[in-house]
């Protein structure tokens, strides 16, 4: 019988780890699981902007003053060419992708151990301080000495704010969660406070750092596609073959489905949780790295951003998958990218980004719904990292 | 006497800082309690969803949402009807419209968190995600387009003044000032907080509640409708999350500003968890982390003098703001005494006692019910 919660650990990977049998699907076969696996999110997607599109006719009074029924074609119109329109669009839309796609990896990881990192703010946030004092501080070494440092930098700083959760989490009970969330205001105010202190720029009309020289990203393609499009498009690869392909993806993802399995097979989870949560804090400390060097210039003290929180839908709409959150990246990327033009076209504020983002995700958790509605039976069980991962909440002991 | 304990090195200090809070706490009392109100009526929906198993990090977009409908409506209804007499504590018919619309919109929104925790049996964080990334956008949006119109201000609540008698009395008539010279959603806050410690450990309700919180399984055995319970009590806290956004906009300020909660719903979390998950102690957690702030107000206007003043003053102001956060964390790592979560916290209850997905075939039958 499995019927206490201590049994029945939920399926967090979609396709449990086998030993090393060779996966090796057929072309057609990998074709139909591609379509089975992006099919609930797409037609999460196609809901989401029509849902978007009701409240846009809904509130239509307000932006033209009469009810206008072509509000929403103007508005996602609006949206694909601010995205995709041109070439400079595309790269924007790039750009904007990418602190996405590396936050996202870094809450993607989590999920496959079973651990949501709802730190990747604060990760972010550290981490792109941490590259702009180190950015700031190389101002006179070359410029390729200069962006290493400023990068890995900014590496070490997420990986340390990550460790702290981890390690607290696999010693202390203390759930990640919760730490996570405090942890992010804590980075709010290290911030505010490192800023406006020992690191103010002189001549600075607002407080913020000295703008960085030497070692900020140089711009590979059109006008501010800056190398930080590299990071995140080798991320993926790497942290693909590093989940699939090596022996500490194996044990990370066996003890996210099954901690006690786990143990039994010899592995650690405690290690194992404290390196997910470092790792995850490092791919969102190169995150806040590349938005800093290559996009910003300098570090404000209040830095407005939502990267962090946007990784958590990013992650969770790319199914946990690397190759997914690249998709679902270069997607809320896009909206990003498009959401300017949108505003100054169709006079839709940008905060339909955050609606669209919001409805996308409610109908991937409620996923019975769009399963009611394309009347399909899809690549099951791919969104259990929806309903399990909070089971731990209320345990305070270790694994 | 008190000289004497001063001039011990070191531990001197916190004798001085103990004297100086003292000398200072009447002076910055109202501020605290004011800024800790919309924490504690946060912490009391969190405390409403938590007791019964349900985890809530939506209290921020709750929060939110529930600000700006106050505001919105108030506005609204303020324009429509000619402007009559506002009766006592500044209360009027648009501000009450605008407080009933606040805690009605903060219900609707708990309805979707515990149709999607309960029913659903989604996990539980990402429908708090679900809201907090919901209400930023819709509050925004809706915000800026609202606000190009520029909407008068429908007024806000008004502060009771106690009996003289009460707040002159000698030592502890700056208490009653602090806790009573507040609006009506202040002082109901007082109300809800007694009643609803009392009724969580001495009412059937609260029995029931903490069952459900606790062992859903047994509850179940004992005839206890789980589920039902779970969702009045979610519904229920969502009461507290609007009369929370409704203080923000309608009676400690007049206006909507994008995002204006500025991660009350999350230090309302925090309080809960310091206050281990009862009213009387989330309240308490709130006050005390809104006094870390308060202090440091009164550090920069009024520094105590000699070294402690040096000392104080070198702290950089951000450290007060972040010590609810450490506290929080010590508190979870049980460091300095745990704070233990009801025990079915964040596990979706399933009469067959069997979680989903566990046969291939279940998702077919969850849809169809």
């Amino acid at each position: 019988m499995n019927d206490g919660p201590i049994t029945s650990q939920g399926l967090r990977d979609e396709h449990p780890p086998q030993a090393s049998t060779p996966r090796g699907p057929t072309r057609g076969s990998l074709a139909r699981r591609v379509l089975r696996t992006a099919l609930l999110p797409a037609a999460a997607i196609v809901l989401a902007l029509v849902v978007g599109a009701v409240i846009m006719i809904a509130s239509s009074p307000l932006v033209g003053g009469s009810i206008d029924l072509a509000l929403p074609l103007t508005a996602y119109g609006a949206l694909l060419s601010g995205s995709l329109g041109s070439f400079n669009a595309i790269v924007s839309t790039l750009v904007q992708a990418t602190p996405l796609i590396l936050a996202g990896l870094a809450v993607g990881i989590g999920f496959k151990a079973g651990l949501f990192n709802i730190g990747a703010q604060g990760q972010f946030l550290v981490g792109a301080l941490s590259a702009a004092a180190a950015g700031v501080a190389s101002a006179d070494l070359p410029p390729i000495v200069a962006i290493a440092l400023a990068v890995a930098a900014g590496m070490a700083a997420g990986t340390a704010y990550g460790f702290i959760p981890g390690f607290l989490k696999a010693y202390t009970g203390a759930h990640e969660v919760v730490t996570t969330i405090m942890l992010n205001y804590v980075a709010i105010q290290i911030v505010a406070y490192v800023v406006s202190g020992p690191l103010r720029g002189e001549n600075v009309s607002f407080a913020r750092t000295e703008t960085i020289t030497n070692a900020a990203l140089p711009v590979l393609v059109g006008r501010d596609g800056h190398i930080g499009i590299l990071f995140a498009a080798l991320a993926v690869p790497i942290i693909a073959w590093l989940l699939f392909r090596s022996t500490l993806g194996f044990e990370i993802r066996t003890v996210g489905a099954n901690p006690d399995a786990a143990r039994y097979a010899g592995m650690h989870p405690r290690r194992l949780i404290i390196l997910t949560m470092a790792l995850g804090g490092l791919l969102a400390g190169l995150a806040g790295a590349t938005e800093i060097l290559g996009q910003t210039g300098h570090m404000p003290a209040a830095y407005a951003t939502s990267v962090g929180f946007d990784a958590i839908a990013v992650a969770l709409l790319g199914r946990a998958h690397p190759v997914g959150i690249l998709f679902a990246g270069l997607l809320f990327g896009a909206m990003r990218a498009g959401a300017g033009l949108m505003q100054i076209q169709a006079g839709i504020p940008v905060q339909m980004i955050n609606v669209l983002q919001a409805v996308i995700l409610f109908f991937l958790a409620a996923d019975l719904i769009v399963r009611a509605l394309i009347r399909t039976r899809t690549d099951d069980g791919g969104v259990a990292e929806m309903q399990t991962i909070t089971r731990s909440y209320g345990e305070q002991t270790a694994n | 006497m008190i000289d004497l304990l001063y001039g011990i090195p070191v531990i001197g200090l916190v004798f001085q800082f103990v004297g100086y809070v003292i000398d200072v706490m009447p002076i910055i009392a109202p501020t605290i309690i004011g800024a800790a109100t919309p924490i504690a009526l946060g912490a009391m929906c969190g405390f409403m969803n938590e007791r019964s198993g349900v985890v809530n990090i939506g209290i921020e977009g709750m929060m939110l949402t529930a600000a700006f409908v106050a505001w919105w409506t108030a506005s609204l209804t303020a324009q429509l009807i000619p402007e009559g007499p506002a009766g006592p504590l500044g209360i009027s018919t648009p501000l009450l419209i605008g407080l009933v619309a606040a805690i009605g919109a903060a219900m609707l929104v708990s309805l979707v968190h515990a149709w999607l925790s309960i029913t659903v049996r989604a996990d539980q964080i990402i429908s708090g995600t679900i809201i907090n990334i919901f209400a930023v956008g819709i509050t925004g949006y809706l915000n800026l387009l609202v606000s190009r119109s520029a909407p008068p201000s429908a007024g806000q609540f008004s502060r009771w003044e106690p009996p003289g008698e009460v707040t002159e009395l000698p030592f502890i008539g700056w208490l009653f000032d602090a806790f009573l010279a507040q609006g009506p959603i202040g002082l109901g806050l007082l109300v809800a907080v007694i009643v609803m410690q009392i009724l969580l450990f001495r009412s059937r309700w609260g029995l029931r509640t903490r069952a459900v919180g606790e062992h859903p399984e047994a509850a179940e055995t004992v005839g206890i409708d789980v589920i039902g319970l779970r969702y009045r009590n979610v519904i229920l806290g969502g009461v507290f999350a609007g009369l929370a956004g409704a203080y923000l906009t309608i009676e400690f300020g007049n206006s909507f500003q994008g995002e204006m909660t500025n991660g009350r719903g999350f230090i309302a979390l925090a309080a809960l968890i310091f206050g281990r998950w009862t009213p009387l102690g989330a309240f308490g957690a709130a006050i005390l982390f809104t006094a870390s702030e308060g202090i440091q107000r009164a550090v920069r206007f009024g520094p105590p003098e000699g070294t402690l003043g040096e000392f104080l003053a070198a702290v950089p102001s951000q450290f007060y703001s972040a010590v609810p956060y450490l506290i929080t964390i010590i508190i979870l790592a049980g460091v300095v005494g745990r704070s233990l979560a009801p025990a079915a916290i964040g596990r979706p209850f399933s009469r067959e006692k069997r979680e989903r997905r566990i046969q291939p075939s279940d998702s077919a039958s969850e849809a169809g019910r």
